[in-house]
């Protein structure tokens, strides 16, 4: 397009185009900047042959240094579980208390574990291992089976009452409600309920305390204080798994629940359950 | 038919709409500038900027500093490995990074008050560009000659010895290149180390690209674009249209007593002509490193460097002439005295206006006067630039080098245990922000009864713990806090986590909640 507008100040011709009286100059580039856009156009060429650039019909080119992101994921990935093969390699052959004894061990085997904890038990233990009734609250200071670190991990290894595992836990509480008339389940419940100080019946609480020495004492000692051996619940403290009123208690006593863990060791492998030993060790309970 | 000849053909007005004549170029080359040697008392201040910017620039990171056996000892380092920057008695953590923030606030301000009072001072003196260039151009000087020398070099064939002086000053120019790229690093790397493993090859493969970048923009900036950075690649000289006032110093020709410039002013003169003191020699446009002519008057591509000054001032003296045809000067000055060459409002200067009747310049003009510093805009930017400098030092003096952090368990929010007691977990850290081991006494003020223990340390549960925390390190706990059955008010009490060091006195407070059941319904 020829144009003969001569812009009067600079001298330069213009290129036509008029906003209310604003005319564009048509200076010319400098040469340094259509060299830049050569650049560029060398560096788009050179992209393409060595990295993936062209869409084909099912795949795309892939470039001669063989590229790919995902490929750069699993280097990553095999980078973050290089930098983790030593500890793993210390958790897996170290006793526990060794683990323990190690300030940085114990960290790094605690998050892990925590990590493993989220995928594996907080579906019954909850996000918090705060538990709720009939499943434990990891966080207290009460153990059914014992809080010191071994035995935990041969909890979490084996299982509670768990037909998979020979080793597995197990320990079951006879229903009582086939054995006793209701008047003494009555009573007894009243007498447990009383042991931890819950207010209950004074009369029912006193007649029921012969009925807890025949029937109650033989696995849950004579004052109520549990045997982990066999997993009998201390019924002394705050703590109940299924409540802790009379009638909750009662309820027990006649029809008793019994929850169920598997094992973990066969599905998670030995590292895994001890870091989650750690980690459940560490929630403030431990022994 | 008869044969006519070629003149009598008619000749259509008509013409190739691609015709050489009428095509533009859509690329314009570089438009080289040969800038001469000048001296005088501008130029001078320019090479003292340079020793010191340049000696700055270089020599900070050699600079040590002792701190002790927990901390780097060099007086300036950016330690991005481990989060940390230090300068002199400073050492700034991540969260402190707002120290950063407000130097870049004072150094913005800052701009705007240099630049409102002596104009575009940043550009002409210590813009690492125009250090660089200058110095470039000394080198160039040195291998080629001063201007003419140059011009003709460039212009002639390409001889030997063109060949070498050509290859000397690019080597030159790539030395200063390397080295400047090679000094950036030492600023995030203990310098001798670094050193060291550079040429030892051992160095991490970043500062081997960051020397390579910068060698690289600093030839290319420095060296072959000079100029073009400026004009077409920094948006200062767009900026600072919104920075320049009337009463900004800005190089200014006094064109109200240079003007008409004449090349023969005594013929001009013996002709009853008006003549003004500019003799037109062109010597402030040869020594332009931006390759512009003053006289046009002010533009964007002046970064107000004053070599134009002092090559007119040279040139004025040879003349018997007053100095200051160039000069740093306010438009309000210039239009004042312009008023009165043009005897108020003409267009045609008369240079005898301004002068008394003995020749001398006169009286009656206006000349900068200092107090035009100290104008509002001035105070208002010095003030919120010297207020934001002492908040950063009160900030500086008054901060914490001991610091807790709290995080509350929120799953669970309480544990009961056992005996009935109330547990509340938290995460507390401790920040030793200084680089001496210490050891941090934690304990609770509050919450009757309550004691407290911590995985990982080794101490009785009780109202306070002995944490010992390593140098310049961040220390997390798990610490639980444990209220006996029957002291729990229901719901959420208030309680503190106190910190200090008892060697120190340094002091930290977190309030914090504990939370108890709420009463069943």
């Amino acid at each position: 397009m020829k144009n003969d507008h001569i812009d009067e100040v600079s001298g330069v011709s213009t290129t036509g185009h008029e906003w209310d009286g604003i005319r564009e100059l048509n200076n010319p580039l400098p040469r340094w900047w259509v060299w830049t856009f050569y650049a560029t156009i060398v560096w788009s060429i050179g992209y393409a042959i060595l990295y993936p650039a062209w869409p084909l019909i099912n795949s795309a080119t892939t470039g001669i240094l063989g590229y790919s992101s995902r490929q750069e994921l699993g280097r990553t990935l095999d980078g973050v579980a290089a930098s983790q093969a030593e500890r793993l390699a210390a958790i897996s052959e170290k006793p526990l208390a060794e683990i323990l004894a190690d300030e940085e061990l114990r960290r790094f085997a605690a998050s892990a574990g925590a990590a493993a904890y989220k995928v594996n038990c907080s579906q019954c233990h909850g996000s918090g291992a705060q538990g709720s009734p009939g499943y434990p609250n990891l966080n207290d200071d009460e153990w059914l089976w014992g809080g010191d670190i071994e035995a935990i991990h041969q909890t979490i290894a084996h299982g509670i009452r768990f037909a998979g595992d020979a080793g597995s836990r197990y320990s079951l509480m006879p229903a009582f409600g086939d054995v006793l008339e209701r008047e003494q389940i009555n009573q007894v419940a009243a007498h447990v309920a009383s042991l931890s100080g819950t207010a209950a019946d004074p009369v029912a609480a006193e007649a029921g305390m012969q009925v807890y020495a025949d029937n109650c004492a033989a696995c849950h000692g004579e004052n109520g204080e549990g045997n982990r051996d066999l997993g009998a619940p201390d019924l002394t403290d705050a703590i109940w798994l299924y409540g802790a009123s009379e009638e909750e208690i009662a309820q027990q006593v006649r029809i008793p629940r019994h929850g169920m863990m598997p094992g973990w060791a066969d599905r998670l492998g030995d590292t895994t359950v001890k870091q989650l030993s750690v980690y459940v060790h560490s929630l403030g309970g431990g022994e | 038919m008869p044969m006519l000849n070629a003149e009598e053909i008619e000749r259509i007005d008509a013409q190739a709409v691609n015709s050489a004549a009428l095509r533009q170029p859509l690329y314009a080359a570089r438009k080289k500038i040969f800038p001469k040697r000048v001296s005088g008392g501008f130029r001078r201040f320019k090479w003292i900027v340079m020793a010191v910017t340049l000696g700055i620039y270089y020599l900070t990171p050699w600079l040590r500093w002792d701190r002790g056996p927990y901390a780097p000892d060099q007086a300036v380092l950016v330690d991005l490995a481990n989060r940390r920057f230090y300068f002199f008695f400073i050492e700034i953590w991540p969260q402190e990074f707002f120290f950063v923030a407000g130097l870049l606030v004072m150094a913005g301000i800052g701009l705007f008050l240099v630049t409102s009072s002596v104009g575009r001072a940043w550009c002409g003196y210590t813009c690492p560009q125009t250090v660089w260039v200058d110095l470039f151009l000394a080198v160039e000087r040195f291998f080629e000659g001063d201007r003419n020398a140059r011009i003709k070099l460039d212009a002639g064939p390409w001889t030997t010895d063109k060949v070498a002086k050509r290859t000397a000053k690019h080597a030159v120019w790539l030395l200063i290149a390397v080295a400047t790229g090679g000094a950036w690093i030492f600023y995030f790397a203990d310098a001798p180390t670094l050193l060291v493993d550079l040429f030892t090859g051992d160095a991490a493969p970043v500062a081997y690209a960051t020397v390579g970048v910068l060698t690289a923009t600093t030839y290319v900036f420095g060296g072959l674009m000079r100029e073009q950075v400026c004009t077409y690649m920094c948006p200062w000289p767009r900026i600072q249209a919104a920075m320049l006032d009337e009463n900004s110093l800005t190089v200014t020709y006094n064109d109200w007593r240079g003007e008409p410039r004449s090349r023969h002013a005594k013929k001009a003169m013996a002709e009853g002509k008006i003549v003004g003191d500019c003799v037109d020699c062109n010597a402030c446009v040869a020594v332009c490193p931006m390759g512009i002519d003053i006289r046009d008057g002010q533009q964007l591509e002046c970064i107000t460097c004053a070599l134009c000054i002092d090559a007119c001032d040279a040139v004025m003296d040879k003349l018997g002439r007053e100095r200051s045809l160039i000069s740093y000067a306010t438009l309000s000055d210039y239009n004042y005295n312009m008023a009165i060459a043009t005897g108020g409002g003409d267009y045609h200067i008369d240079p005898r206006l301004v002068r008394t009747p003995d020749g001398r310049i006169a009286s009656g003009l206006a000349h900068f006067h200092l107090a035009k510093i100290f104008r509002p805009r001035m105070l208002i930017y010095f003030g919120a630039w010297a207020l934001a400098g002492l908040i950063m030092v009160y900030a500086l003096l008054s901060r914490d080098r001991l610091e807790v952090n709290v995080l509350h368990d929120r799953n669970p929010q309480f544990v009961t245990l056992a005996d009935g007691a109330i547990r509340n977990g938290y995460t507390v850290k401790l920040l030793n922000m200084i680089p001496e081991p210490r050891v941090i006494f934690v304990s609770i003020e509050g919450l009757p009864g309550a004691l407290m223990s911590a995985i990982g340390i080794e101490q009785p549960e009780g109202r306070s713990l002995a944490v010992p925390v390593e140098p310049d390190r961040l220390r997390e706990l798990r610490i639980f806090v444990r209220q006996p059955s029957g002291l729990s008010t229901s719901g959420t009490q208030d309680f503190r986590f106190v910190v200090q060091d008892k060697a120190s006195f340094e002091t930290d407070v977190y309030s914090a909640t504990f939370n108890a059941p709420e009463p069943a319904r």
